[in-house]
């Protein structure tokens, strides 16, 4: 029962696209499928499996990743979409010698248990933070004339797109909030 | 000669690498040449595969194959029956997987799958639990081998004699695992010999399984399994993932991924059962119980019977002289339900726990009080003492960290602006077993040492505790012990589940320990390695039967709308007695995580059957609600200093389920307080509150 044979393996041209994009720094360039979303892309064809699939639909956040700084969830975003612009993942989120202190303070509380959800919350609480620093309201902020406090309910709404079946939800926000309280 | 470390607060070990992204999952592992592998579910509920077209994908690009029951490789008819994949034509659910495609990318095959085209015959199905189901049968045992009827004193008798009683009817939906990594597997062939790197929750029945389907020598399977993004139950035994996945890759002859989406996880993985529980308490005016009765029914497959202990749990928690518990089960053309974090428990607690409020009620009695008065120090059902039942000293000291004392008991009393406030306790326990293990303990010349066991981290902090352990029993600082799990090329261990990893692998590391201090006593100072091995097959077996349970209390705060129903979570805060407390920071997280998916169960999951499908409707998280960050407001998990010498060597009662016995009980106990309604049936939606503001 075996179809397609040798030339299988090799990509239908007519329906794939060379991309280029640079990825926690370094410029990566792939031939893919245009089907094959930046999730896809960055796990089967660039060995980064830091960026996790939990649902494929956009709904868990487990593959959250920050897209020209902002977070959004890559198996959302085709690949071919996102040629000359910029991803970090995970993996780009420590320095060259030391975790950051978002990730030093996600073991410190006891963050995540099995960690699969854990490199999406990382991503999204940077992007959350940015976020914040720019003045960006959420649903909960009471007065939008003012910049948002970083309050809990404020970190647990803004990070509310990140479902952990752990539960490690009250660990995610002193992690976070002790991070942005020393930045 | 410990050094401390069982009791200190490490953080994970392979805490770096998950925060880094480098921690490898079961199809994150770089692999020659694999393909990819895409399971296609069955559309029909009950029925026959007539004909499989594959033309339209065997002509898609890059797909290699659609394995399916007319071509697949045969396996070894075996115990699990649910697992022998694409070796028939029948269909006994829907969402059964039938066929799979594999291709040389995710893409290819995604496409393939839907471009296989299956016929069926179909005929009639039933899918629906119901209190008078005609398929109501008792089944001869239940999970995972209690007696299915216990009975003791006169029920009847004692229950129409009681001055005060109640009587009702609770209900649960289908709860779905939905771990947060799908289960999922890369499976390579090499000369006979089968690898795979799959997600589990102990991989060393998942290589007996593998072994026995395939025929091949246990020998010539490892199964690995270095990370697991949690189970919860559903990953407990070997599922189809897995033999999907070696099936698919030995048809292929080339190494296949495999992971199912998110989707076809609602069901073939194994849930939580509905149940219909009916209990009945009988109590004297002073509140204490001489009666109680407590009938469960839930649901199994046609392939294989599981049969949900949802009773259990009231067999052993509190003293009645009349006592009765009853279990009946129906085959529906449904996937087989399967654990689901404190299986039996879990359900029972919501149903029991929820009565012993309706009855503090009913006596007029404060419910931390009406429990406390009913607290036994012999086992009802075992009519043996508790190794250690420090129930009353959860109530207690969860009663006054709460703030209980002030309580006032009438419904509606308490209001915050449009917010109805009220307030709820509950109990809990969970058995503390163990299982037999191996394990090796190694001397380096170095002076440092190595412990291996083929234990599973779910995510429980089980490579930390178990690390722990190894250097308080070989009497060396931890920096010194090097831990290597999750992988059967490492002494046999059982599966992480039931609350008792942690009990039976200790066990094992700590004789393995002793046994290498014997031997690097006996020889001196170590020029070569020098290995100890243990295996606790026989002393575990050997255990007298006593009652072993972990114990806790729950007390929970919340605010409901009085215009919406919408319920709110103020807080929530547990108290729990399980024996020594290995690593201080993963017990907090596994407590809290227990606790939370309690809540979860109580106002937000749900699996919505439409039986004209035969299959729950709302398969994804989008659909299926789980408790998410902005649920949970205020959480809080504490221990008492319990120490019990009747358990295991390390001294530990298990903490993965206790956390969620009876925690949807304490909500529910709290909204009836805050407004009157007493919901049972869950999930507490706003629907069944509205309209609360106009009730007296």
């Amino acid at each position: 029962m075996q179809g397609g044979g040798e030339n299988a393996t090799t990509i239908d041209e007519r329906h794939s696209s060379r991309v280029t994009v640079e990825v926690n720094g370094a410029s990566r360039a792939v031939t893919l499928d245009n089907r094959t979303t930046l999730l896809d892309t960055l796990r089967e064809h660039l060995d980064l499996t830091g960026a996790k699939k939990g649902c494929d639909h956009g709904q868990c956040g487990s593959c959250t990743v920050l897209l020209d700084g902002r977070r959004v969830k890559s198996c959302l975003v085709f690949a071919v979409t996102v040629d000359g612009r910029s991803v970090v993942t995970v993996e780009g989120l420590a320095g060259p010698d030391e975790l950051s202190p978002l990730q030093a303070a996600f073991i410190a509380h006891d963050a995540f248990q099995c960690g699969y959800c854990t490199p999406g919350q990382l991503c999204s609480a940077r992007g959350m933070l940015d976020e914040v620093s720019r003045g960006w309201p959420s649903a909960v902020t009471d007065d939008l004339n003012t910049p948002a406090e970083l309050t809990d309910a404020e970190i647990r709404e803004r990070m509310a797109g990140n479902l952990c079946r752990c539960a490690a939800y009250p660990h995610i926000v002193a992690a976070v909030r002790e991070t942005a309280a020393s930045s | 000669m410990s050094t401390g470390a069982v009791g200190r607060a490490y953080p994970r070990l392979e805490g770096p690498a998950k925060v880094t992204g480098t921690a490898r999952y079961a199809v994150e592992y770089p692999v020659d040449g694999v393909t990819y592998g895409w399971a296609v579910p069955s559309a029909v509920v009950r029925g026959r595969i007539t004909r499989i077209d594959m033309t339209e994908a065997l002509a898609s690009p890059g797909v290699l194959a659609v394995v399916h029951h007319g071509n697949a490789p045969r396996m070894a008819p075996g115990p699990q029956p649910e697992l022998r994949l694409l070796q028939e034509p029948t269909v006994h659910y829907r969402g059964q997987y039938v066929a799979v495609v594999v291709a040389t990318s995710l893409e290819a095959a995604r496409e393939g799958a839907r471009l296989v085209r299956i016929d069926y015959d179909t005929g009639p199905h039933s899918t629906v639990l119901t209190d008078d189901h005609p398929g109501l049968y008792k089944p001869d045992q239940v999970n995972p081998s209690y007696p299915t009827d216990t009975a003791e004193g006169d029920f009847d008798a004692g229950y129409a004699a009681a001055p005060v009683r109640v009587d009702a009817t609770y209900r649960t939906p289908a709860y779905h695992n939905n771990p947060m990594e799908p289960h999922a597997t890369t499976a390579q062939w090499h000369d006979g010999r089968l690898l795979v790197h799959d997600s589990n929750q102990g991989a060393s029945s998942v290589r007996a399984t593998l072994a026995e389907l395939f025929e091949v020598s246990p020998e010539s399977v490892r199964v690995v399994t270095e990370h697991v993004g949690g189970g919860f139950g559903s990953k407990g035994y070997a599922k189809a993932a897995v033999v999907l996945t070696a099936l698919a890759a030995r048809h292929v002859d080339r190494p296949v991924k495999l992971a199912l989406t998110r989707q076809q996880l609602f069901g073939p993985v194994g849930y939580r059962t509905p149940t219909i529980q009916r209990v009945r308490l009988a109590a004297d005016t002073d509140g204490r119980l001489t009666a109680i009765c407590h009938d469960a029914i839930s649901q199994t497959s046609t392939i294989r019977e599981f049969a949900e202990q949802t009773a259990v749990y009231t067999r052993s928690m509190y003293a009645a002289p009349h006592r009765r518990t009853t279990h009946r089960l129906v085959r529906l053309d449904v996937p087989t339900p399967f654990w689901m974090r404190a299986p039996g428990e879990c359900p029972g607690a919501y149903a029991l726990e929820s009565a012993v409020d309706e009855l503090a009620i009913a006596v007029g009695m404060d419910p931390v009080e009406l429990r406390i008065r009913n607290d036994t120090a012999v086992d009802p059902d075992q009519g043996r003492p508790f190794t250690s039942r420090n129930l009353v000293a959860c109530l207690r000291e969860g009663a006054q960290r709460f703030g209980w004392a002030d309580r006032d008991p009438t419904p509606r009393a308490r209001r915050d602006g449009r917010w109805l406030v009220g307030t709820g306790v509950a109990g809990s326990s969970y058995p503390a077993r163990a299982r037999p293990s191996s394990a090796r303990a190694t001397a380096r010349p170095d002076g440092s040492f190595l412990v291996q066991i083929n234990a599973t981290d779910i995510g429980t902090g089980a490579r930390t505790a178990i690390w722990q352990v190894a250097a308080d029993a070989l009497g060396v600082p931890p920096e010194l012990v090097e831990i290597h799990i999750g992988d059967t090329i490492l002494p046999t261990a059982p599966v992480a589940g039931g609350s008792m990893g942690t009990a039976s692998w200790s066990w094992a590391v700590i004789r393995a320990a002793q046994a290498l201090r014997e031997k690097l006593r006996d020889g001196g100072p170590p020029t070569g390695e020098v290995t100890a091995e243990a295996d606790t097959t026989e002393e575990v077996g050997g255990q007298p039967a006593l009652p072993r349970y972990a114990y806790g209390a729950h007390f929970v705060e919340v605010r409901v709308d009085a215009d919406t129903g919408e319920v709110r979570l103020n807080r929530m805060l547990g108290v729990f007695a399980a024996g020594r407390v290995v690593n201080p920071t993963t017990a907090r997280s596994q407590l809290i995580g227990g606790m939370t998916m309690g809540l979860s169960m109580a106002l937000h999951e749900e699996g919505v059957l439409d039986e004209r499908y035969g299959d729950w409707v709302n398969h994804d998280l989008a659909t299926y609600h789980i408790t998410g960050c902005a649920d949970v407001e205020s959480i809080e998990a504490y221990w008492l200093d319990e120490r019990d010498d009747e358990l295991n060597p390390a001294g530990v009662k298990g903490l993965g389920e206790i956390g969620i016995v009876g925690a949807a009980a304490a909500v529910a106990n709290a909204v009836h307080h805050a407004t009157g309604v007493r919901i049972r049936e869950l999930p507490i939606r706003l629907d069944k509150l509205i309209g609360v503001s106009d009730l007296p």
